[in-house]
Protein backbone atom coordinates (compact mmCIF):
# COMPACT_ATOMS: atom_id res chain seq x y z
CA UNK A 1 0.00 0.00 0.00
CA UNK A 2 2.68 3.03 0.90
CA UNK A 3 4.62 1.41 -1.90
CA UNK A 4 1.47 2.15 -4.34
CA UNK A 5 1.72 5.47 -2.64
CA UNK A 6 4.75 6.36 -3.37
CA UNK A 7 4.65 5.65 -6.83
CA UNK A 8 1.40 7.44 -7.03
CA UNK A 9 3.13 10.67 -5.37
CA UNK A 10 6.11 10.18 -7.89
CA UNK A 11 3.97 10.15 -10.92
CA UNK A 12 1.49 13.28 -9.65
CA UNK A 13 5.28 15.25 -8.47
CA UNK A 14 6.50 14.83 -11.96
CA UNK A 15 3.34 16.39 -13.40
CA UNK A 16 3.48 18.92 -11.51
CA UNK A 17 6.71 19.97 -12.52
CA UNK A 18 6.35 19.56 -16.12
CA UNK A 19 3.20 21.65 -15.60
CA UNK A 20 5.24 24.28 -13.82
CA UNK A 21 7.79 24.48 -16.29
CA UNK A 22 5.34 24.80 -19.22
CA UNK A 23 4.33 28.10 -17.28
CA UNK A 24 7.92 28.87 -16.98
CA UNK A 25 8.37 28.58 -20.48
CA UNK A 26 5.52 30.58 -21.27
CA UNK A 27 6.63 32.92 -18.48
CA UNK A 28 10.25 33.29 -20.37
CA UNK A 29 8.90 33.84 -24.15
CA UNK A 30 6.79 36.78 -21.96
CA UNK A 31 9.37 38.28 -20.40
CA UNK A 32 12.01 38.22 -23.69
CA UNK A 33 11.07 41.24 -24.91
CA UNK A 34 13.33 42.87 -22.10
CA UNK A 35 16.38 40.81 -22.67
CA UNK A 36 16.47 41.48 -26.81
CA UNK A 37 15.89 45.52 -25.73
CA UNK A 38 19.01 45.09 -23.13
CA UNK A 39 20.87 42.83 -25.78
CA UNK A 40 23.84 43.48 -23.88
CA UNK A 41 23.30 40.71 -21.27
CA UNK A 42 22.20 38.31 -23.92
CA UNK A 43 25.82 39.14 -25.45
CA UNK A 44 27.17 38.23 -22.25
CA UNK A 45 24.62 35.00 -21.67
CA UNK A 46 26.32 34.10 -25.76
CA UNK A 47 30.15 34.42 -24.32
CA UNK A 48 29.50 32.20 -21.21
CA UNK A 49 27.44 29.39 -23.12
CA UNK A 50 28.77 29.53 -26.62
CA UNK A 51 32.53 31.47 -26.66
CA UNK A 52 33.28 29.17 -23.78
CA UNK A 53 31.73 25.82 -25.39
CA UNK A 54 34.12 26.42 -28.33
CA UNK A 55 37.26 24.67 -27.20
CA UNK A 56 35.37 21.93 -26.47
CA UNK A 57 33.13 21.45 -29.55
CA UNK A 58 35.97 21.85 -31.88
CA UNK A 59 37.83 19.52 -30.78
CA UNK A 60 35.31 16.56 -30.54
CA UNK A 61 34.05 17.67 -33.22
CA UNK A 62 37.34 17.15 -35.47
CA UNK A 63 38.32 13.62 -33.35
CA UNK A 64 34.52 12.60 -34.48
CA UNK A 65 35.01 12.95 -38.03
CA UNK A 66 38.68 11.70 -37.95
CA UNK A 67 37.06 8.41 -36.54
CA UNK A 68 33.93 8.03 -38.65
CA UNK A 69 36.53 8.41 -41.71
CA UNK A 70 38.94 5.75 -40.19
CA UNK A 71 35.48 3.50 -39.49
CA UNK A 72 34.12 4.59 -42.57
CA UNK A 73 36.63 3.50 -44.71
CA UNK A 74 37.43 0.23 -43.06
CA UNK A 75 34.04 -0.67 -44.17
CA UNK A 76 33.60 1.17 -47.03
CA UNK A 77 36.72 -0.94 -48.43
CA UNK A 78 34.85 -4.07 -47.93
CA UNK A 79 32.42 -3.22 -50.48
CA UNK A 80 34.98 -1.41 -53.18
CA UNK A 81 33.35 2.00 -53.43
CA UNK A 82 35.72 3.66 -50.70
CA UNK A 83 34.86 7.41 -52.98
CA UNK A 84 31.79 7.24 -51.29
CA UNK A 85 33.65 8.36 -47.27
CA UNK A 86 32.70 11.51 -48.35
CA UNK A 87 29.18 11.71 -48.52
CA UNK A 88 29.14 8.84 -45.08
CA UNK A 89 31.04 11.41 -42.96
CA UNK A 90 29.35 14.63 -44.03
CA UNK A 91 25.68 12.82 -44.36
CA UNK A 92 25.70 11.16 -40.51
CA UNK A 93 27.68 14.62 -39.26
CA UNK A 94 24.79 17.28 -41.23
CA UNK A 95 21.64 14.78 -40.44
CA UNK A 96 22.73 13.20 -37.12
CA UNK A 97 26.14 13.64 -34.82
CA UNK A 98 26.37 17.14 -35.41
CA UNK A 99 23.39 18.35 -34.05
CA UNK A 100 23.14 15.69 -31.60
CA UNK A 101 26.64 14.84 -30.05
CA UNK A 102 27.01 19.24 -29.49
CA UNK A 103 23.84 19.27 -27.99
CA UNK A 104 24.72 16.36 -25.63
CA UNK A 105 28.09 18.53 -24.89
CA UNK A 106 26.47 21.48 -24.68
CA UNK A 107 24.59 20.50 -22.21
CA UNK A 108 27.08 19.09 -20.14
CA UNK A 109 29.40 22.44 -20.72
CA UNK A 110 26.72 25.20 -21.00
CA UNK A 111 23.43 23.52 -18.95
CA UNK A 112 25.06 22.61 -15.98
CA UNK A 113 26.82 25.64 -15.73
CA UNK A 114 23.44 28.02 -16.06
CA UNK A 115 22.02 25.72 -13.95
CA UNK A 116 24.40 25.86 -11.02
CA UNK A 117 25.05 29.85 -11.66
CA UNK A 118 21.02 30.09 -11.12
CA UNK A 119 20.39 27.88 -8.06
CA UNK A 120 23.59 29.43 -6.68
CA UNK A 121 21.97 32.84 -7.25
CA UNK A 122 18.58 31.28 -5.36
CA UNK A 123 20.30 29.57 -2.73
CA UNK A 124 22.28 33.03 -1.70
CA UNK A 125 18.81 34.76 -2.08
CA UNK A 126 19.94 37.19 -4.82
CA UNK A 127 16.84 36.24 -6.69
CA UNK A 128 14.92 37.48 -3.82
CA UNK A 129 16.83 40.64 -3.01
CA UNK A 130 16.09 41.33 -6.92
CA UNK A 131 12.29 40.87 -6.26
CA UNK A 132 12.58 43.22 -3.47
CA UNK A 133 14.22 46.00 -5.33
CA UNK A 134 11.31 45.45 -7.99
CA UNK A 135 13.47 43.90 -10.90
CA UNK A 136 12.00 40.29 -12.17
CA UNK A 137 14.45 37.61 -11.81
CA UNK A 138 13.10 35.88 -14.76
CA UNK A 139 13.59 39.12 -17.02
CA UNK A 140 16.63 40.11 -15.74
CA UNK A 141 18.49 36.53 -14.91
CA UNK A 142 16.63 33.89 -16.88
CA UNK A 143 15.80 34.74 -20.00
CA UNK A 144 18.94 36.12 -21.19
CA UNK A 145 20.49 32.63 -20.10
CA UNK A 146 17.53 31.15 -22.21
CA UNK A 147 18.14 33.21 -25.07
CA UNK A 148 22.21 33.08 -25.27
CA UNK A 149 21.96 29.14 -24.91
CA UNK A 150 19.48 29.38 -28.34
CA UNK A 151 20.90 31.47 -30.14
CA UNK A 152 24.51 29.84 -29.94
CA UNK A 153 23.64 26.35 -30.16
CA UNK A 154 22.73 26.06 -34.00
CA UNK A 155 26.32 27.49 -34.40
CA UNK A 156 27.98 25.33 -32.19
CA UNK A 157 26.18 22.73 -34.00
CA UNK A 158 27.49 24.26 -37.47
CA UNK A 159 30.94 23.97 -36.38
CA UNK A 160 30.63 20.55 -34.78
CA UNK A 161 29.70 19.40 -38.15
CA UNK A 162 32.48 21.81 -40.55
CA UNK A 163 35.22 20.54 -37.67
CA UNK A 164 33.99 16.83 -38.32
CA UNK A 165 33.58 17.14 -41.91
CA UNK A 166 37.27 18.52 -41.90
CA UNK A 167 38.84 15.64 -39.60
CA UNK A 168 37.08 13.18 -42.07
CA UNK A 169 38.84 15.14 -44.72
CA UNK A 170 42.46 14.86 -42.92
CA UNK A 171 42.11 10.96 -41.74
CA UNK A 172 40.33 10.11 -45.39
CA UNK A 173 42.23 11.86 -47.79
CA UNK A 174 45.75 13.07 -46.28
CA UNK A 175 46.18 10.06 -44.20
CA UNK A 176 44.73 7.39 -46.23
CA UNK A 177 44.91 8.41 -49.54
CA UNK A 178 41.50 8.60 -50.60
CA UNK A 179 40.79 10.81 -53.89
CA UNK A 180 40.00 13.86 -53.17
CA UNK A 181 38.39 15.05 -56.11
CA UNK A 182 35.82 11.88 -55.63
CA UNK A 183 35.87 12.91 -51.83
CA UNK A 184 34.08 16.41 -52.16
CA UNK A 185 32.07 16.17 -55.56
CA UNK A 186 30.49 13.17 -54.11
CA UNK A 187 29.89 14.58 -50.83
CA UNK A 188 28.59 17.91 -53.00
CA UNK A 189 26.70 15.41 -55.42
CA UNK A 190 24.68 14.10 -52.37
CA UNK A 191 24.11 16.40 -49.49
CA UNK A 192 21.12 18.94 -50.25
CA UNK A 193 20.85 22.06 -48.58
CA UNK A 194 17.30 22.13 -47.83
CA UNK A 195 16.49 18.49 -46.96
CA UNK A 196 19.98 17.60 -45.11
CA UNK A 197 21.70 20.80 -43.74
CA UNK A 198 18.77 23.06 -43.34
CA UNK A 199 17.20 20.43 -41.53
CA UNK A 200 20.21 19.43 -39.69
CA UNK A 201 19.88 23.29 -38.08
CA UNK A 202 16.60 23.07 -37.39
CA UNK A 203 17.30 20.20 -35.43
CA UNK A 204 19.84 21.94 -33.50
CA UNK A 205 17.72 24.93 -32.86
CA UNK A 206 15.15 22.69 -30.88
CA UNK A 207 17.93 21.21 -28.98
CA UNK A 208 19.34 24.52 -27.75
CA UNK A 209 15.53 25.24 -26.83
CA UNK A 210 15.43 22.08 -24.73
CA UNK A 211 18.75 22.30 -23.34
CA UNK A 212 18.34 26.05 -22.40
CA UNK A 213 14.59 25.19 -21.04
CA UNK A 214 15.54 22.25 -18.30
CA UNK A 215 18.72 24.46 -17.53
CA UNK A 216 17.41 27.65 -16.91
CA UNK A 217 14.21 25.67 -15.12
CA UNK A 218 16.37 23.30 -12.54
CA UNK A 219 18.38 26.10 -11.88
CA UNK A 220 15.40 28.38 -10.93
CA UNK A 221 13.15 25.47 -9.21
CA UNK A 222 16.71 23.79 -7.26
CA UNK A 223 16.54 24.05 -3.18
CA UNK A 224 18.25 26.91 -2.15
CA UNK A 225 20.89 24.39 -0.65
CA UNK A 226 23.91 23.21 -1.52
CA UNK A 227 22.87 19.57 -1.68
CA UNK A 228 20.08 21.27 -3.90
CA UNK A 229 21.83 22.99 -5.94
CA UNK A 230 24.25 19.98 -7.19
CA UNK A 231 21.26 17.71 -7.78
CA UNK A 232 19.89 19.89 -9.67
CA UNK A 233 23.01 20.49 -11.89
CA UNK A 234 22.49 16.13 -11.94
CA UNK A 235 18.85 16.52 -13.27
CA UNK A 236 19.62 19.43 -15.98
CA UNK A 237 22.08 16.57 -17.70
CA UNK A 238 20.15 13.56 -17.43
CA UNK A 239 17.01 15.38 -18.08
CA UNK A 240 17.89 17.32 -21.19
CA UNK A 241 20.02 14.30 -22.61
CA UNK A 242 17.21 11.58 -22.87
CA UNK A 243 14.74 15.32 -24.25
CA UNK A 244 17.46 15.35 -26.99
CA UNK A 245 17.21 11.63 -27.63
CA UNK A 246 13.84 11.44 -27.59
CA UNK A 247 13.50 14.83 -29.90
CA UNK A 248 15.99 13.57 -32.24
CA UNK A 249 14.09 10.33 -32.68
CA UNK A 250 10.78 12.46 -33.66
CA UNK A 251 12.34 15.09 -35.02
CA UNK A 252 14.30 12.45 -37.46
CA UNK A 253 10.18 10.89 -38.28
CA UNK A 254 9.35 13.97 -39.82
CA UNK A 255 12.19 14.70 -41.71
CA UNK A 256 13.99 12.11 -43.08
CA UNK A 257 11.55 9.49 -43.48
CA UNK A 258 8.57 9.27 -46.40
CA UNK A 259 9.63 11.13 -49.96
CA UNK B 1 36.93 40.93 -18.58
CA UNK B 2 35.74 44.64 -19.81
CA UNK B 3 33.07 45.25 -22.73
CA UNK B 4 34.86 45.44 -25.64
CA UNK B 5 37.06 42.27 -25.53
CA UNK B 6 33.30 40.66 -24.33
CA UNK B 7 31.80 42.14 -27.53
CA UNK B 8 34.75 41.26 -29.46
CA UNK B 9 34.56 37.08 -28.05
CA UNK B 10 30.62 36.96 -29.09
CA UNK B 11 31.37 38.91 -32.53
CA UNK B 12 34.33 36.39 -33.20
CA UNK B 13 32.38 33.61 -32.19
CA UNK B 14 29.21 34.48 -34.63
CA UNK B 15 31.18 34.62 -37.19
CA UNK B 16 32.78 31.18 -37.04
CA UNK B 17 29.49 30.14 -36.26
CA UNK B 18 27.86 31.83 -39.94
CA UNK B 19 31.06 30.74 -41.46
CA UNK B 20 30.69 27.46 -40.54
CA UNK B 21 27.18 27.62 -41.65
CA UNK B 22 28.48 28.77 -44.83
CA UNK B 23 31.06 26.34 -45.53
CA UNK B 24 28.38 23.67 -45.04
CA UNK B 25 25.83 25.02 -47.66
CA UNK B 26 28.48 26.33 -50.37
CA UNK B 27 31.29 23.15 -49.72
CA UNK B 28 29.31 20.37 -48.90
CA UNK B 29 26.30 21.21 -49.50
CA UNK B 30 24.87 21.47 -53.48
CA UNK B 31 23.34 24.81 -52.93
CA UNK B 32 25.78 26.09 -55.62
CA UNK B 33 25.04 23.99 -58.17
CA UNK B 34 21.79 24.02 -57.58
CA UNK B 35 20.58 27.57 -58.61
CA UNK B 36 22.48 27.31 -61.75
CA UNK B 37 20.36 29.19 -64.50
CA UNK B 38 17.93 28.37 -66.97
CA UNK B 39 16.09 24.92 -67.63
CA UNK B 40 13.19 24.04 -69.76
CA UNK B 41 11.14 20.81 -69.13
CA UNK B 42 10.24 17.94 -70.86
CA UNK B 43 8.84 14.67 -69.92
CA UNK B 44 9.22 10.78 -70.83
CA UNK B 45 7.05 8.34 -70.35
CA UNK B 46 8.80 4.10 -68.75
CA UNK B 47 7.28 1.69 -68.33
CA UNK B 48 8.91 0.68 -65.05
CA UNK B 49 11.49 3.90 -63.65
CA UNK B 50 12.94 1.21 -60.77
CA UNK B 51 14.56 3.23 -58.40
CA UNK B 52 14.27 6.73 -59.87
CA UNK B 53 14.00 9.57 -57.57
CA UNK B 54 12.91 13.10 -57.77
CA UNK B 55 16.44 15.48 -57.65
CA UNK B 56 18.03 12.32 -59.48
CA UNK B 57 20.46 13.18 -62.41
CA UNK B 58 19.96 13.33 -66.09
CA UNK B 59 22.88 12.43 -67.74
CA UNK B 60 24.38 12.79 -71.20
CA UNK B 61 27.79 11.17 -72.43
CA UNK B 62 28.11 10.79 -68.20
CA UNK B 63 27.89 15.10 -68.07
CA UNK B 64 25.01 16.52 -65.93
CA UNK B 65 22.71 17.63 -68.29
CA UNK B 66 19.65 18.05 -65.78
CA UNK B 67 17.42 16.79 -62.75
CA UNK B 68 14.84 14.86 -62.37
CA UNK B 69 11.74 17.43 -61.22
CA UNK B 70 8.31 15.29 -60.93
CA UNK B 71 7.90 11.37 -60.75
CA UNK B 72 3.36 10.62 -61.42
CA UNK B 73 1.43 7.87 -62.55
CA UNK B 74 -0.31 8.04 -65.37
CA UNK B 75 -3.58 6.48 -64.65
CA UNK B 76 -4.97 5.60 -68.39
CA UNK B 77 -1.55 4.77 -70.00
CA UNK B 78 -0.55 2.34 -66.71
CA UNK B 79 2.99 4.61 -67.05
CA UNK B 80 5.12 6.52 -64.85
CA UNK B 81 5.41 10.26 -66.63
CA UNK B 82 8.79 11.45 -65.42
CA UNK B 83 9.18 15.33 -65.73
CA UNK B 84 13.11 16.16 -66.58
CA UNK B 85 14.30 19.86 -66.47
CA UNK B 86 17.26 20.07 -69.06
CA UNK B 87 19.81 23.34 -68.61
CA UNK B 88 18.86 25.80 -71.37
CA UNK B 89 22.47 25.56 -72.46
CA UNK B 90 21.85 21.89 -73.25
CA UNK B 91 19.85 21.13 -76.76
CA UNK B 92 19.02 17.49 -77.65
CA UNK B 93 17.40 16.15 -81.20
CA UNK B 94 13.61 15.22 -80.82
CA UNK B 95 14.21 11.63 -81.35
CA UNK B 96 16.76 11.49 -78.49
CA UNK B 97 16.50 7.65 -76.78
CA UNK B 98 15.96 7.93 -72.74
CA UNK B 99 17.36 4.98 -70.28
CA UNK B 100 17.06 4.23 -66.89
CA UNK B 101 20.73 3.24 -65.52
CA UNK B 102 22.15 2.51 -62.32
CA UNK B 103 25.51 4.02 -61.55
CA UNK B 104 27.46 1.53 -60.60
CA UNK B 105 25.98 -2.12 -59.48
CA UNK B 106 24.13 -0.65 -56.03
CA UNK B 107 24.56 3.05 -57.09
CA UNK B 108 21.74 5.65 -57.53
CA UNK B 109 19.29 5.09 -60.66
CA UNK B 110 19.28 8.28 -62.98
CA UNK B 111 17.99 9.17 -66.49
CA UNK B 112 20.75 8.59 -69.08
CA UNK B 113 19.41 10.60 -73.18
CA UNK B 114 21.35 8.96 -75.69
CA UNK B 115 21.39 11.29 -78.33
CA UNK B 116 19.41 10.65 -81.99
CA UNK B 117 20.17 12.20 -85.46
CA UNK B 118 17.28 14.02 -86.43
CA UNK B 119 18.16 17.77 -86.62
CA UNK B 120 14.80 18.93 -85.13
CA UNK B 121 15.14 19.90 -81.37
CA UNK B 122 13.60 18.99 -77.99
CA UNK B 123 11.22 21.96 -76.82
CA UNK B 124 9.68 22.87 -73.57
CA UNK B 125 6.86 20.76 -72.99
CA UNK B 126 7.65 17.93 -75.36
CA UNK B 127 7.37 14.43 -74.56
CA UNK B 128 10.55 11.71 -74.98
CA UNK B 129 9.00 9.11 -77.67
CA UNK B 130 11.60 6.77 -77.57
CA UNK B 131 12.72 5.25 -73.33
CA UNK B 132 14.20 2.33 -72.22
CA UNK B 133 12.82 0.96 -68.89
CA UNK B 134 15.30 0.33 -65.86
CA UNK B 135 16.72 -2.97 -65.23
CA UNK B 136 15.22 -4.75 -62.19
CA UNK B 137 17.51 -7.33 -61.02
CA UNK B 138 15.22 -9.39 -59.67
CA UNK B 139 13.05 -10.13 -63.07
CA UNK B 140 17.08 -10.72 -64.41
CA UNK B 141 18.05 -13.65 -61.89
CA UNK B 142 14.42 -15.05 -62.03
CA UNK B 143 14.64 -15.06 -65.43
CA UNK B 144 17.74 -16.77 -66.08
CA UNK B 145 16.90 -19.26 -63.39
CA UNK B 146 14.05 -19.95 -64.82
CA UNK B 147 15.84 -20.95 -68.51
CA UNK B 148 17.94 -23.04 -66.81
CA UNK B 149 15.57 -24.84 -65.15
CA UNK B 150 14.04 -25.09 -68.60
CA UNK B 151 17.04 -26.17 -69.79
CA UNK B 152 17.52 -29.12 -67.02
CA UNK B 153 13.95 -30.26 -67.73
CA UNK B 154 14.40 -30.46 -71.16
CA UNK B 155 17.58 -33.21 -70.48
CA UNK B 156 15.62 -35.12 -69.19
Amino acid sequence: MRALRGLGQRVTSRIWRLGYASRFFLAILLHSGTSLRRINLTIREIFFTGVLSLIIILVSGLFVGMVLGLQGYDTLARYGSTEALGVLVSLSLVRELGPVVAALLFASRAGSAITAEIGMMKATEQLSAMEMMAVDPIARVVAPRFWGGVISMPLLAALFSAMGIFGGYLVGVQLIGVDEGSFWSQMQASVDFREDILNGVIKSFVFGIIVSWVAVFEGYDAEPTAEGVSGATTRTVVTSSLAILAADFILTAFMFTGT
Amino acid sequence: MSRTTLDLWVGFFVAVGLGALLFLALKVGNLASSSSGETYAIQAKFDNIGGLKVRGAVKSAGVVVGRVTEIRFDPEAYLAVVTISVDARYKFPRDTFATINTSGLLGEQYVGFEVGGDTAMLKAGDTIKKTQSAVVLEKLISQFMFNKAAEDGGKK
